[in-house]
Order: C-alpha cells, then structure tokens, then sequence
C-alpha cells in the first residue's frame, strides 16, 4: 500500500496504527470514569456544599458604613473616586494603562460612559421626590460652576478626612456648599433599598446590567475590607480564591502570581504588563508544537519514563 | 478516468467520503490500543470527559429555575455544589491530562493540533469557570468583577467584555463559551481518534520479521494493523480490522 506521509522530516515518530496492540474496552473506561466521577461529585459537594456569601446590598453597605457611603458620594462628586479618575472605557479623565508603547485602554475608547458625580449621585438623587431641602440643595449645587462644585466637594472631602472614622456629624462647619446635603440624602437613599433600582433600571425595566451599583461599590471601601478578611485581596491571591475555605480557581494560579511579585505588584500598569505577559505565555503554550527547543524538552526532562515504563525497560533489554 | 473513479456529485456522499476519511470507521471506536498504552495517565483524559458531562448535567438542572434559584433552595445549593465541585474535578483531570501529554510530547506524529485544540479548550474552560464565578450573584460575584474589570479595560477589551455587566456573562457562561468547549473537545477527540495515540520516544514498529521471532515490547502483542491515518488522507480504501 501507498501511504503519504507529511510529516516533519525531523520528527520520525512512527504511525501508531503500526504497532502490536493489545484489548483496550474505551467504552467501559468511559463508562466507569462517569460511575468514577459521579460519585465524587456528589460526596464532595455532600461533605463540602459550596460557599454563598450574600452580596453586598447597597443598603447592607450603608447600614454597616454610613461613614464610607457618605465619603464615597462626596468623591464621585468631588470627581475623585477611582470611577471618576478612571479613563477607558467609562470616561477620558484618566491616561489608563499603557503595555509600552501600546496605550490599549485608552485605544478601546469611551464605550460605556459614565459620569460618575452625574450618573453615581446625581441623578439617583433627583428621581427622590418630596424632599424640598435636597431640591434646594441639587438647585444650588448644579447652577453652581464646575470649579465651585470641585471645591465645595473637596472641602467637604478634606473634613470627612479629617474627622475620626470620617463620621459627618463630626465635621465642622466649613464651606461645603450643599454637597453634606446631598451627601446625606445619598445616603438616606441607600439605606432605604431603593438605589440599586435607580441604578440598573432607570433607563429600561430590566435590570440586568450592574456596572453603575458595581463601580459605586468598588469605589468605597467597605467592599475592600469585606474581601481582605476573606483574603480576597489582590495581594492576597484575591483572583484565584473564593470565600471560605474552598479551592477557587487554582487554574488561574500563574495569573495572580504575577501580581503578588516586582515589578508588577508595585506598577501602576500591574494590569496591562500581566495581561501582556500572560498573553504571550498563552500563545506560547497554545504553540509548544511548533517551537524549537520548547518541543524537544520532554524528551530531556525524562519523566516520559515513568509513562512507558515497560517499553522503555524492554528496549534497553534488547 | 471512470465513472466509478470520479468524484460523486451528491453533497451527502462528499461528506460522508470526507467523514470516512478523517476517522475510518475503525478508528472511531477501535477496541483495541498500541501495547505501550499502559499508564494510569492514559485514564485523565476520559476522566475530564466524564467529569465535563457532569458539569453540563449540574449546569443545565440549575439553569431550570432561574440565576439565583440556588441562593433560596437547599436542592438548588446542592446542585450547585454538585456543579462547583464537578468543576473543579474537571480542572483536576484536565491538567493532569495536560502535563502527562507534555511529557509525553504527545504533539509528535503529525499530532500538533491535537495538542492546539485541547490547549485552547483548557483556556476556554478557564473563561467558562470565570464567567460561572461572576454570574454566582453572590458576594464572590462581586468582588471578582470589580478586580477582573481592571484587567480587561487595561487591555482595551472591557467594553466588550463587560464583566459588570451580570446579564452578558451570565449568557456567556451557559451558552456562549460550554458550546465553545464543547466543540473543541469534541475537535480534540476526533484528532486523538485519527491519529491513535502517540508512540514512545525512539520507539520503532516491529517489521514483520520481528513480530514473528519476538512478542514485539508488549505481552498479548497482536499483528499490526495497517498504517491508517495518513494513508487515510490519501483517500485510498482503508481495511478495518482489528487493531484500528
């Protein structure tokens, strides 16, 4: 018989239809790995269940940290926050993180824009009705220039600073404009349950999008606390845990590595130089095949030995 | 050239010559191996596959009653639990897999997009795994999107991928990317099918001199069978026998 081969006149490896067999049932193999498996699954999720820890409301957050609800409305509206200062793809504030010379963030342009003092505070606080001190103060606070917000918002910032556990009814009296009303009304509002409705559904019944709660959220940092006792921290192999004591995703090990080391864990470009890095062994990976060197270390590394351990005693035999 | 050489025109029988062609029908289910398969390592690779049918059969009973059924039913924590934990079996197997095939070079042979497809159905598994991390509607949920959404806008991506967006990974997660996985693991099976499994470093056939004098490398050695996949891609007839 004629037979075509294409292969690589490097690699000799042998058609593996040419030699001896033995009885191989993969049906039964198959069918026991199944047997095999399903009875793990359900022991371990008998014996270990899985982790639910309930998600952080809105109102939870600001009964538990009316102090940080408050200092955090204060910077969306000061336009401090880290939403506020981000860049790509929710506003230009920011340069976002460059990968050399390559500036991807700010490539992928302003596609889901958000204004975070209008969309954040502002505007969740207008859809309250009633309150004729907060018409008042959202009156003098948006006919006020932009400067004077900044300023007022800042001011107010730099005293919630300044006082223990940045509690507003400790701030002194200062120049803050109307913004401890409004930030204050922010947080009635939020405590009452009815921001995170605001949020996701003021512009369609359906609330399915989180990205407005979500970055309010991440913008506190009560958020933060939450997870570092749950050693959910990026420094903390954050990526690859979950709550309690459950394996997480160990997969992503070589992912969160990078950032627990130099000199990404102390560059403000940690995330583009990971993903940079990470894309490039991803390929590398993908591509073990076809590179030189690479290809060939399995063979040097021999455990293929403890694989075939037979064949291999047998060929030095003879 | 003939009638009978010339190639059909019917469709059907086009694809059923090129399906022939790819997998001779022996090669699809042979109930035989090469006497070097010898190794629990040969075990994780079907070991993923079950476990995979796990994860799909846990997935689909939660989708059954909604995102956040699991959050109020002690049956719907057990089925998740039963999902987290086939999940994570499933990663076990798979990497296992995947170091064993390293070491083996299991890329040999003409076998490098075996390899490429079962890389690239290992990472798209790592997004499936994530994806089913951020639509948990837990507090896991949250903090996870809050930190991966820094990744992703860091490389322009974010918007398209928006992990803030619960609805979008949501639809990702249990349609989007187990399709993808499951079209690449079946991709990959059809490859370790047409190929056979990858022999040993430097291990030569026996000639049929050979296999006359001596049990070849392996006890119950059988007569080889005729070379398969590449002279399948001739598109020359095949002989099916034992051994395929």
């Amino acid at each position: 018989m004629t037979t075509r081969v294409r292969r690589s006149t490097r690699d000799a490896t042998p058609d593996a239809h040419l030699f001896p067999t033995r009885p191989y049932d993969l049906v039964k193999e198959f069918v026991v790995a199944l047997v095999v498996m399903g009875i793990l699954t359900v022991l371990l999720a008998a014996v270990f269940s899985s982790p639910d820890r309930k998600a952080v409301s809105l109102r939870a957050w600001a009964r538990a940290a009316p102090a940080d609800v408050v200092a955090t409305a204060t910077a969306e509206l000061a336009g401090t926050s880290t939403s506020a200062t981000y860049g790509a793809p929710y506003n230009k504030a920011g340069p976002g993180q460059d990968l050399g010379p390559l500036h991807l963030q700010r490539w992928g342009g302003v596609r889901i824009p958000i204004d975070s003092a209008r969309d954040l505070v502002l505007a969740p606080l207008h859809t309250v009705s009633g309150d004729a001190a907060l018409t008042a103060a959202l009156t003098t606070y948006q006919g006020a220039s932009p400067a004077q917000e900044a300023k007022w918002a800042n001011a107010y910032a730099d005293a919630l600073a300044a006082v223990p556990d940045g509690n507003p009814a400790k701030v002194k009296a200062g120049s803050y404009g109307p913004v401890p009303v409004l930030a204050g009304r922010f947080l009635n509002l939020a405590s009452s349950g009815g921001l995170e409705g605001v949020l996701t559904t003021s512009d369609t019944f359906y609330g399915s999008n989180e990205t407005k709660p979500l970055l309010l959220l991440t913008d506190g940092s009560y958020l933060e606390a939450q997870a570092r006792v749950d050693h959910l921290g990026g420094d903390q192999w954050g990526m690859m845990n979950e709550t309690g004591n459950y394996p997480g995703q160990p997969w992503m090990w070589l992912y969160t590595f990078w950032y627990q080391v130099k000199p990404f864990s102390t560059s403000g470009n940690a995330d583009a130089l990971v993903w940079g890095l990470m894309a490039v062994l991803t390929l590398l990976f993908i591509l073990v095949p076809y590179i030189p060197g690479l290809r060939a270390l399995p063979r040097h590394l021999g455990v293929h030995r403890l694989i075939w351990r037979n064949t291999t005693a047998k060929r030095a035999a003879k | 050239m003939s009638s009978a050489e010339r190639p059909s025109s019917s469709w059907t029988v086009r694809l059923r010559t090129r399906l022939a062609r790819t997998v001779p029908p022996g090669q699809l289910l042979p109930d035989r191996q090469p006497a070097y398969v010898r190794s629990w390592i040969y075990v994780f690779g079907v070991a993923s596959l079950a476990a995979f049918i796990y994860v799909i059969a846990s997935g689909l009973v939660l989708t059954l009653k909604g995102a956040t059924w699991w959050h109020t039913s002690a049956t719907g924590h057990f089925v998740n639990s039963t999902h987290l934990w086939s999940v994570e079996l499933f990663f076990f197997c798979m990497v296992i897999h995947l170091w064993g095939k390293f070491f083996m070079a299991a890329w040999r042979g003409n076998r490098g997009l075996t390899w490429v497809t079962g890389a690239i159905a290992f990472l798209a598994s790592i997004g499936t795994a994530f994806t089913g991390y951020l639509s948990q509607t837990n507090f896991d949920s949250q903090w996870t999107a809050g930190q991966a959404k820094d990744g992703l806008n860091a490389v322009g991506v974010g918007a398209v991928f928006n992990v803030l967006n619960t609805g979008q990974m949501l639809l990702w997660h249990v349609m989007l990317l187990p399709l993808v996985v499951g079209v690449l693991i079946m991709l990959h099976v059809i490859l370790v099918r047409r190929h056979g499994v990858v022999p040993p470093f430097d291990a030569e056939p026996p000639s049929a001199g050979d296999a006359a004098r001596e049990d070849s490398l392996e006890e119950h050695s059988q007569p080889t069978a005729p070379p398969s996949t590449d002279a399948a891609s001739t598109g020359a007839p095949q002989p099916v026998g034992p051994g395929r």
